[in-house]
């Protein structure tokens, strides 16, 4: 039987070499235990002795906590502890920008699902018995859920921060400009999770002297989850040690903290090894989802559809914790343009706090809501132009050197145009077939549709992204790079989410080093931070850092082959896997010169300062951009209202393609994200109750969700990357998004201002 | 807590003491079998990483009630090649960049074995439905049908 | 030994007797949830896997009638002769969960927990089912409409099995269309089951109502017009699938969309099994 191909995308390996070596397709080094099920998660995780720790969590959005009795708790055989607010030794709160979020709710809780104590038992089950047993007086209290309430100031505060946690504005240029066309709407994006598929665990080891603790853990960020719990357990930094246990995708829901102080606590407490772990339904509430927004925009262009002025308001529902709303919202309010050229702006923005699920860091952070308005805009003001989608986002491209609306000059590369041009290039599906399996229309298996029921529809998007962190924040990472007998050992900090850092490493020293022996060492706090892994900032901050040791140690290494040799070491260089003069004749393998010799470097990369935003929203805030267009194709039953998105095609702008093997996995997982946003995730929340957690009401796109991806990987590399390579992980999923609901809106021939679209939004 | 009962996994007798009744297999599996091939994701049978064979069939573990399964020949991701070998289909996602996170990959590799089995040829639609029962949050499956794909090649050109 | 694990039907009569807090075990697929997530902790359960008499079907070819066992799984009714006999439920079975769900799941266990989203129970309406319990006070058969009296709520008293369902063969059209927010492994927002029976066409509608619903008014629209239907036909009987529905808002659908959807897949379906090919 013959198979159509279920997807084009270019692989090819990029190295010119069988080696594993930078533009290689190398393989993860922890595939084989993964598919084997020995690669031990952070679930996976197991000790002698442990017991199993349990959360209490509020059921009400905002109630204040009359009392608290646990003695019914203590009394389950089994027990072994239970601690509240009392039993935190050290500060009471924790948050990643603003300290502002307890580690148990005392006196009051502010959102549902809020941790108010905690048990450590025998067996996950008395845990559970134990936690039903805590008997918790509650005064339910007025919950305010209406961002726009908390930004009229029509509510005491439900925080001692405030209901607003941040507003920005951005003014430039002429705020009076206007033109012939104006198109304006306002668009919704509900809450989204990440729904990384190993929920959160982490085992606590306490030191034998209970002066410390060990912990196991899944995070993105291992330095900054001991800073905070350090300060929460009353502890010094170096008490503290976190190991990375293996992480299950994180997509941004494991930068801020969840059970890291309260497994850690019980292990102090009891004195033995405890392991705690969400199911799936705390998931839900453990962690903070992709901000709801609401954003107004009003575009001005010329009657050839060029834009001349933005008018914006972004409301950002931040929930009952600032988390990083407010850099969220400097992400939104700063991509208000997208990737194209425009001179005057007035924005607002603002994120605000309300006893809704707080919310956080999801892929793409701030800019997913952003590209979805800015996106919907212009295919306005293509509609009143005469432009097709394509016509009117070439018109308006952006370049290197233009200026943002924040007055900042973008100095990356910027293949707007070509990401557009490229994306055009791609090959559209072939049509639907005259008897179509049911599987490849809309409803699927569900048999809802026959052929002439279906209406096909095409839809654009384009993005940028900003990559690395904004805003004057001094952002660095740590790699070290030890050289032994031919053999490079690599340690560093940098958490391996799935992303694929710990491929990328290795190939990163034997470009450098001409060795193809790479030993990866523990990933743990045992050396210096390697900052987050989130804003697509790991090849560039960790691959930099990684670079640069290798870089150090290989300078070391050629002094000691031009003593050795009595050549200039400055002659020598890297051939495959040799030392050579590249003035001479010499030429000694890599392992060969390293005998005997230990050379141990470490290096840290910061990348150039960025500043913050003034007043007016002005200033040079981020580092770096990246570009992408996706074309998507969907076919609809428009009576039912249901979607299948049949395909995606996409140019990124990559910069330079280290591995285009996992560049390529970046972006069809990115794709199926954005698409889940376009047509079925969405948390819904009523009146600041969680309705749906869980996933059979949360739905993931499936295998049979998934549209064929055609990817085109547009290189130019970026001179000011270490590597030429900018970050990958964010833009696949942002403009997706958009580009699904105009192909919807194209089928329909109606209009769609809110996402997730549901059924009923295309058909009543 | 205090159910006894033996369990049959990769051939092997496994005995389970001290359970509570409610303990899925899944659990029991993992916590009390030291064989965490198997991943719980959801507990509800909507993610397919804890998928299993239970006598041949392909379910989740986490909806099979471990007690309930003593009679029963269980087969996890640790049985599948005993020598410690990759499998071609454990081979190909390595090779084709299905694995991510790699949470989902046992579940999708047992699945990917057993369509396989049945189905030495299926066309991209099968695959796709034989494989609608295992989500993954990372890869937008491009790269596993890819490695589906590799594996049916291979095992057409090896019967050749 | 708080997990039963009877060997016969017989046996199993007697266990459920003498425990009546048992919870009766099939696939798993509703149960299992329940306890994992903490709603209900059996003190004992009775597992009906190895009761072969509740693992086989039949059709008999003289009385023209299927009879399905209560532990036959899904996966089963979706190829094969079963299939033949009952497209319409072979059509429901493939939507049921994933492959996982359907090696598992039992139409017994679609029975037990009687969920109005329960995606055998439409064809089991259209098709007039019956419905066998057994106790050990002896043997009870009933109309599926009878059977399901709730959402999740029906009439087996706490010491009965679900045997299994007899229904007649498919004597003419019939099929199955269901809507769900994803392309698969999706739970019903809204479905419908289309019988045209030489008895008369039968029309069952899901997860639109506290039970499974049958639209005799939609029936009687199209009782004596063979042929094939026009738009405006299938309209009508769409409205009238419609009518017959009283569904509710919840986070899964409107009672807008789901009243809307219905009429829709009815006038669909409707025009399907008249369409000459
Ligand atoms: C991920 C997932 C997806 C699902 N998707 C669908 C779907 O799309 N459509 C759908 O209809 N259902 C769906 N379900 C629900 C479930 O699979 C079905 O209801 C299935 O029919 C249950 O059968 P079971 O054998 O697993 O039942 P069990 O869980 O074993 O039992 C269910 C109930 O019935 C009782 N019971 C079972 N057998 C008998 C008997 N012989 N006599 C008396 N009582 C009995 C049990 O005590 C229990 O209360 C889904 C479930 C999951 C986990
Ligand atoms: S854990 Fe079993 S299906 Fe998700
Ligand atoms: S690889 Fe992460 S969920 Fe599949």
């Amino acid at each position: 039987m013959s198979r159509s191909t279920i997807d084009t995308v270019r692989t090819d390996d990029r190295s010119g070499t069988s080696r594993e070596v930078l533009g290689a397709n190398a393989l993860r080094p922890d595939g084989a235990a993964k598919v084997k099920g020995e690669f031990a998660f952070s679930s996976d995780m197991w000790a002698q002795n442990m017991l199993w720790g349990g959360t209490l969590r509020s059921p009400h959005p905002r109630a204040r906590i009359v009392s608290i009795d646990v003695s019914a708790a203590w009394r389950i055989a089994g027990v072994e502890t239970v601690v509240t607010a009392d039993d935190v030794p050290g500060q009471l709160t924790y948050g990643l920008i603003s300290e502002d979020q307890p580690v148990f709710a005392r006196g009051e809780v502010r959102y549902m699902g809020e941790p108010i104590a905690a048990v450590a038992a025998d067996h996950p089950e008395t845990c559970r018995r134990a936690l039903a047993a805590i008997a918790v007086e509650w005064e339910v209290l007025p919950a305010l859920v209406d961002p726009e309430t908390a930004i009229a100031g029509g509510f005491d505060p439900i925080h001692p921060d405030g209901n607003v946690i941040r507003h920005q504005r951005i003014i430039r240029g002429d705020t009076s400009a206007t033109g012939a066309i104006v198109v304006e709407g306002t668009y919704e994006l509900g809450m989204q999770d990440q729904a990384f598929l190993g929920t959160e665990a982490a085992l606590a080891v306490p030191d034998h002297d209970g002066g410390g603790v060990e912990v196991y853990i899944a995070t993105q960020w291992l330095h900054e989850d001991r800073k905070q719990m350090a300060k929460c357990l009353a502890l010094p930094e170096d008490k503290v040690r976190l190991v990375l246990g293996g992480v299950g995708g994180a997509f941004g829901a494991r930068e801020d903290i969840s059970l890291q102080v309260h497994t850690a606590l019980l292990a102090l407490r009891t004195g033995r090894p405890v392991k705690m772990q969400y199911g799936r339904e705390e998931s839900f509430f453990g962690h903070v989802h992709r901000h709801p927004a609401t954003i107004w925009m009003r575009h001005h262009a010329t009657d050839s559809g060029e834009i001349v002025k933005i008018e914006a308001r972004f409301v950002f529902d931040g929930g009952a914790y600032a988390s990083t709303s407010s850099a969220v919202l400097i992400n939104g309010v700063t991509h208000a343009q997208g990737p194209y050229r425009c001179d005057n702006a007035v924005v607002d923005g603002w994120a605000v706090r309300t006893n809704n699920p707080p919310c956080g860091a999801m892929r793409g952070f701030g800019v997913v809501q952003a590209c979805f308005a800015h996106e919907g805009q212009m295919d306005k003001i293509a509609a009143a132009a005469g432009l097709d989608p394509v016509e009117v986002r070439l018109r308006n491209a952006m370049r290197t050197g233009d200026r943002l609306i924040t007055g900042q000059v973008v100095e990356s590369v910027a293949p707007v145009e070509r990401c557009i041009r490229e994306t055009a290039a791609l090959p559209m599906p072939s049509p639907l077939p005259d008897r179509p399996d049911a599987l490849l229309m809309p409803g699927g298996s569900g048999l809802t549709a026959d052929r002439h029921h279906i209406r096909r529809g095409v839809g654009w998007g384009v993005s940028i992204k900003n990559i690395m962190y904004s805003e004057g924040f001094d952002d660095f990472s740590t790699a070290r790079c030890v050289l032994a007998d031919g053999v490079v050992t690599l340690k560093f900090a940098t958490s391996e989410v799935g992303q694929g850092f710990v491929t990328l490493a290795p190939q990163i020293a034997r470009s450098v080093l001409g060795v193809d022996d790479v030993v990866l060492d523990t990933i743990d706090t045992g050396v210096g931070s390697a900052g987050s892994t989130s804003a697509s900032r790991q090849t560039w901050m960790s691959g930099g850092a990684v670079d640069g040791a290798c870089r150090l140690v290989r300078e070391r290494l050629f002094e000691h082959v031009g003593r050795a040799h009595g050549v200039d070491p400055l002659r020598l260089v890297i051939e495959d896997t040799d030392v050579v003069d590249s003035m001479g004749s010499l030429r000694v393998p890599v392992g060969e010169a390293s005998a005997g010799l230990r050379i141990d470097e470490t290096f840290e990369h910061h990348h150039r300062p960025t500043e913050e935003l003034d007043e007016n929203g002005q200033g040079n805030c981020h580092v770096a951009f990246a570009f992408v267009a996706h074309r998507a194709v969907v076919d609809v039953d428009p009576e039912l209202g249901l979607v299948k998105v049949v395909q995606v095609a996409t140019a990124q702008d990559v910069g330079r393609a280290l591995n285009p093997l996992s560049v390529v996995g970046q972006i069809e997982g990115g794709i199926a994200q954005g698409l889940g946003l376009a047509v079925m995730e969405e948390i819904i929340v009523d009146n600041g109750r969680v309705r749906n957690p869980s996933f059979t009401d949360y739905l993931l796109p499936t295998a049979l969700d998934a549209p064929e991806v055609i990817a085109t990987l547009v290189e130019e590399h970026e001179p000011q990357a270490p590597l030429g390579a900018k970050g990958v992980g964010e833009p696949p999923c942002i403009s997706v998004t958009p580009a699904i609901v105009a192909a919807i809106r194209d089928a329909i021939g109606r209009d769609l201002a809110r996402v997730p679209v549901r059924p009923q939004d295309i058909c009543f | 807590m205090n159910e006894h009962y033996t369990l049959r996994v990769n051939g092997v007798e496994r005995d389970v003491c001290d359970s509570w009744i409610g303990e899925s297999l899944l659990y029991v599996l993992r916590e009390r079998l030291d064989l965490p091939g198997a991943k719980g994701a959801c507990e509800q049978g909507e993610c397919g990483s804890c998928t299993v064979f239970v006598d041949g069939a392909a379910v989740c573990s986490c909806l099979v009630l471990a007690a309930s399964a003593v009679d029963a020949e269980i087969a996890t991701v640790e049985g599948l090649n005993p020598d410690g070998t990759l499998t071609d289909v454990q081979e190909a996602f390595v090779r084709e960049g299905a694995v991510q996170c790699g949470f989902c990959t046992p579940g999708l590799v047992m699945a990917v074995h057993h369509l396989l089995d049945a189905e030495p040829e299926p066309s991209d639609l099968q695959v796709k439905e034989a494989l609608s029962g295992n989500i993954c949050r990372c890869t937008g499956y491009g790269r596993i049908f890819a490695a589906v794909d590799a594996v049916i090649a291979r095992r057409r050109d090896a019967a050749r | 030994m708080p997990v039963l694990i009877p060997r016969s039907l017989d046996v199993a009569v007697e266990m459920a007797s003498s425990h009546p807090d048992a919870h009766i075990l099939a696939g798993g697929t509703d149960l299992m949830v329940e306890v994992n997530f903490n709603h209900r902790k059996p003190e004992t359960v009775l597992a009906l896997r190895h009761v072969d008499e509740l693992r086989g079907w039949t059709i008999d070819a003289a009385t023209r009638t299927v009879h399905i066992g209560s532990a036959v799984p899904f996966s089963e009714m979706e190829h094969g002769a079963l299939s033949e006999a009952l497209p319409a439920l072979a059509e429901a079975a493939r939507t049921v969960g994933s492959p996982q769900i359907r090696a598992a799941g039992t139409i017994g266990g679609n029975l037990g927990t009687c969920s109005p989203a329960g995606d055998s129970l439409p064809v089991l309406a259209a098709m007039e089912a019956t419905v066998h319990l057994r106790s050990t006070s002896g043997e009870r058969a009933m109309p599926f409409a009878e059977f399901m009296t709730g959402p999740k709520r029906n009439a087996r008293r706490g010491d009965e099995i679900i045997t299994g369902v007899s229904m007649p063969i498919a004597d003419g059209w019939q099929g199955y269309a269901k809507v769900g927010v994803r392309n698969a492994m999706v739970i019903s927002v809204a479905s419908a089951c289309l019988a045209l029976q030489s008895t008369g066409p039968r029309l069952a509608l899901g997860s639109v109502g506290p039970v499974i619903i049958r639209c005799h008014d939609a029936e009687a629209l199209v009782a004596d017009r063979p042929g094939a239907v026009d738009a405006a036909l299938a309209a009508e009987f769409g409205r009238l699938a419609a009518a017959a529905s009283s569904p509710i808002d919840d986070h899964r659908s409107t009672a807008a969309y789901r009243r809307h959807a219905v009429s829709v897949l009815a006038g669909r379906l409707l025009q399907r099994g008249t369409a000459r090919p």
